[in-house]
């Protein structure tokens, strides 16, 4: 009973990670109806950026998270104007397909320049024993720094005047622009801010796990499902959607082969999409 | 007219083959994952084999029937996708006119291009594919350079028993052809050694959180871990173990800790052992070719990495090559499968045989491993060294690990 406890515990604890790194996906979703196909090489240049913060800087990890934020934002800044500003009010298709073509373009760039070895950053910090098994520090900041991003976020989009902006232009833009709200700028701010959250939550994944230029595509994967569970374009359900998606492979592993997990959750996608396709959490949209 | 010559020149380009003839070249095709998730491995297999290269063709070539040959590589990425190896094959056999072949990296996608170079009568080196189920089927033309995937934790079963009889070992493993055929061997080995199996699991091969596979050991009171997978899922395996305290006594982990980049694990790696192909502290007196020292001062030289044995495969694939041309004294497939066929020799890399027997042809029949642990030097740096068998150590094994 202790091991499924456990394993439950800490399946919450990275899914809370995979949460963020969903929160990043779905805002930009709900803002401006673009599936945003760089999402996994963003969740991998966190990684990166952490890495070099590290290993070349060095930076304490945790010191990193600011620059590494920041750093994320400019780099949505550039991509929304590349690769999506053309695409908005075009079918999803055209942003799906700039997005691809822009995420080929940065795996190419990056195997070019540091292949696909693998690298890793040591963290060290006192984790939690109960019996015999333990809790990684490094797992229970994650989902500490998680949360407390989350909450961030929910204030910023709730009391701010730039978050209701957000808020106004995701739920009616043209109405928006009728009021003087400078949609454009609001919609290339949510894009900068959703890379920046896919990109401290690399950041997050890289202290916990190693990780290869071609990690993102991983987590990526984990963001969709976690988005469905959530529902499209909420940011909070996101969040749900991760720590139900870590409840459920924490849950399901002590009583079958781990080889089953993934069948399980993308078998959940699909329950979820035909029995509840506005997702599970989708209480009130943000 | 303009448009008909612009496209006639267009389609004769490329029908072409991308290299011209001639006739004192060989000509020898592959496929490298030089993108992708086997990239690592396949890299060190690639420069092994340009190390080659470069070595015979600065010696003045290949001497076979009174001539000397000069050796060329056709190569193209497969982006270590066996989706796309069939494609470059046929492409390497039928366009660029390869006359031989060295096999791609990893036991997947050496059974997708074997289909293609048995189907035109090429002879193909593997040096990077050890699951033995695609030497079973009848295949005339593939030799495998190195040891089959059922023996790569062989040593690691028996130093764990010579250590403790009654360990109680974890068997996880990636979902893939050779990681399955390992654990297959491995676990018969095992219980045949009297070890109890108290956990046997195998995981998707591109799984990033080990977590609840570690509980699971955890809980099985497992006191010693064997399995693994390639490169990346082998090294988070490694470094989740360390983080999450499992209290193993021994580890044995596939193919990631044969990488010279394991040691960025640091504490996680300390004691970790591996089945390893090729250890430089393993010195064979070579009948031909360098001595264990010349090929990693060599390889050093021209990279500016440290050889490990994906490299040291990969040139040996070629120095057997080459000495089964100039014992057969001709570039003719037939003749020199026939050498290789009666080849029993030893290079740097070790012993060298290939089954003839038509159930199993081209088997790796005399090549054997070592096993190599992760041990911390008198310079505070991590290293490999050689623990078993004890007749090839190089220090004493570590047990248990921490």
């Amino acid at each position: 009973m202790t091991g499924i406890i456990a394993s439950i515990i800490d399946g919450v604890l990275v899914g809370s990670v995979y949460g963020l790194a969903a929160m990043g996906l779905t805002l930009i979703w709900g803002v401006m109806d673009v599936v945003n196909l760089t999402h996994g090489s963003m969740i991998v240049a966190g990684m990166f950026g952490l890495y070099l913060l590290t290993e070349f800087v060095g930076l304490n990890p945790y010191a990193a998270l600011p620059p590494v934020l920041v750093g994320g934002f400019l780099v949505g800044l550039a991509l929304y104007w590349v690769s999506v500003h053309r695409m908005i009010g075009r079918p999803p298709l055209m942003s799906l397909l700039s997005t691809f073509s822009v995420n080929l373009v940065l795996i190419g760039i990056g195997t070019a320049v540091w292949g696909t070895v693998l690298f890793n950053v040591q963290v060290t910090l006192p984790g939690v024993s109960w019996g015999r098994y333990t809790f990684p520090g490094t797992h229970i900041l994650a989902a500490v720094l998680t949360a407390v991003i989350a909450l961030c976020l929910y204030l910023f989009l709730h009391r701010t005047r730039p978050g209701k902006a957000i808020r106004a232009v995701a739920g009616n833009r043209t109405a928006a622009e009728l009021v003087g709200i400078p949609t454009t700028r609001v919609l290339s701010f949510a894009f900068g801010l959703g890379v920046a959250l896919a990109c401290v939550s690399g950041m997050l994944i890289a202290t916990l796990f190693p990780f290869t230029l071609l990690s993102g595509d991983t987590y990526q994967l984990k963001s969709f499902v976690v988005t469905v569970l959530g529902g499209l374009g909420n940011p909070a359900g996101a969040l749900m959607g991760g720590i139900a998606l870590g409840l459920v492979e924490g849950l399901v592993t002590p009583f079958m082969p781990v080889s089953w997990t993934l069948v399980i959750e993308f078998a959940l996608f699909v329950v979820v999409l035909i029995v509840r396709p506005g997702g599970v959490f989708t209480f009130r949209r943000s | 007219m303009k448009t008909i010559f612009w496209l006639a020149t267009v389609v004769a380009a490329l029908a072409a083959p991308a290299y011209a003839d001639d006739e004192n070249t060989i000509t020898i095709g592959m496929t490298l994952s030089q993108t992708g998730s086997l990239n690592v491995d396949s890299l060190a297999q690639q420069r092994g084999a340009e190390l080659w290269r470069d070595q015979v063709n600065g010696a003045g070539g290949i001497k076979a029937g009174g001539k000397q040959y000069k050796v060329r590589f056709v190569t193209y990425d497969d982006q270590s996708q066996g989706g796309r190896v069939q494609q470059l094959y046929t492409r390497l056999i039928v366009q660029d006119n390869a006359q031989f072949l060295f096999g791609p990296y990893s036991s997947g996608l050496v059974a997708t291009a074997a289909v293609i170079s048995e189907q035109y009568g090429k002879l193909m080196l593997i040096t990077g594919g050890a699951e033995p189920k695609t030497y079973e089927l009848g295949n005339k033309y593939l030799f495998q350079a190195i040891t089959a995937g059922d023996h790569y934790l062989t040593n690691a079963v028996d130093a764990l028993h010579a250590k403790n009889p009654h360990a109680k070992v974890a068997l996880v493993y990636s979902d893939d052809p050779f990681s399955k055929a390992v654990a297959g061997a491995t676990k018969d080995q095992a219980q045949e050694a009297g070890l109890s199996i108290v956990l046997d699991e195998s995981y998707a091969p591109t799984t990033t959180d080990f977590g609840p596979v570690i509980n699971k050991i955890i809980s099985a009171q497992a006191d010693s871990f064997l399995g693994g997978g390639h490169y990346p899922d082998g090294a988070t395996l490694a470094r989740q173990l360390y983080d999450q305290k499992a209290n193993l006594k021994w580890e044995s982990i596939l193919v990631a800790p044969g990488d010279e980049k394991f040691a960025a694990l640091g504490p996680a790696a300390l004691g970790v052992t591996t089945g390893s192909q090729w250890e430089i502290q393993v010195a064979f007196k070579p009948q031909f070719g360098p001595t264990a020292d010349e090929f990693a001062k060599a390889f050093k030289d021209k990279f500016n990495a440290e050889a490990d044995y994906y490299a040291a495969s990969g040139f040996t694939g070629g120095a057997l090559l080459q000495h089964a041309i100039e014992q057969a004294g001709s570039i003719d497939p037939d003749k020199v499968a026939e050498a290789l066929n009666g080849m029993d020799v030893t290079t740097f890399f070790g012993h060298v045989k290939f089954s003839t027997d038509p159930k199993s042809h081209g088997l790796q029949i005399a090549h054997d491993m070592v096993l190599a642990q992760w041990q911390e030097g008198k310079d505070g740096k991590l290293g490999r060294q050689v623990v078993w068998p004890k007749a090839a150590q190089s220090a004493d094994l570590i047990y248990p690990m921490h």
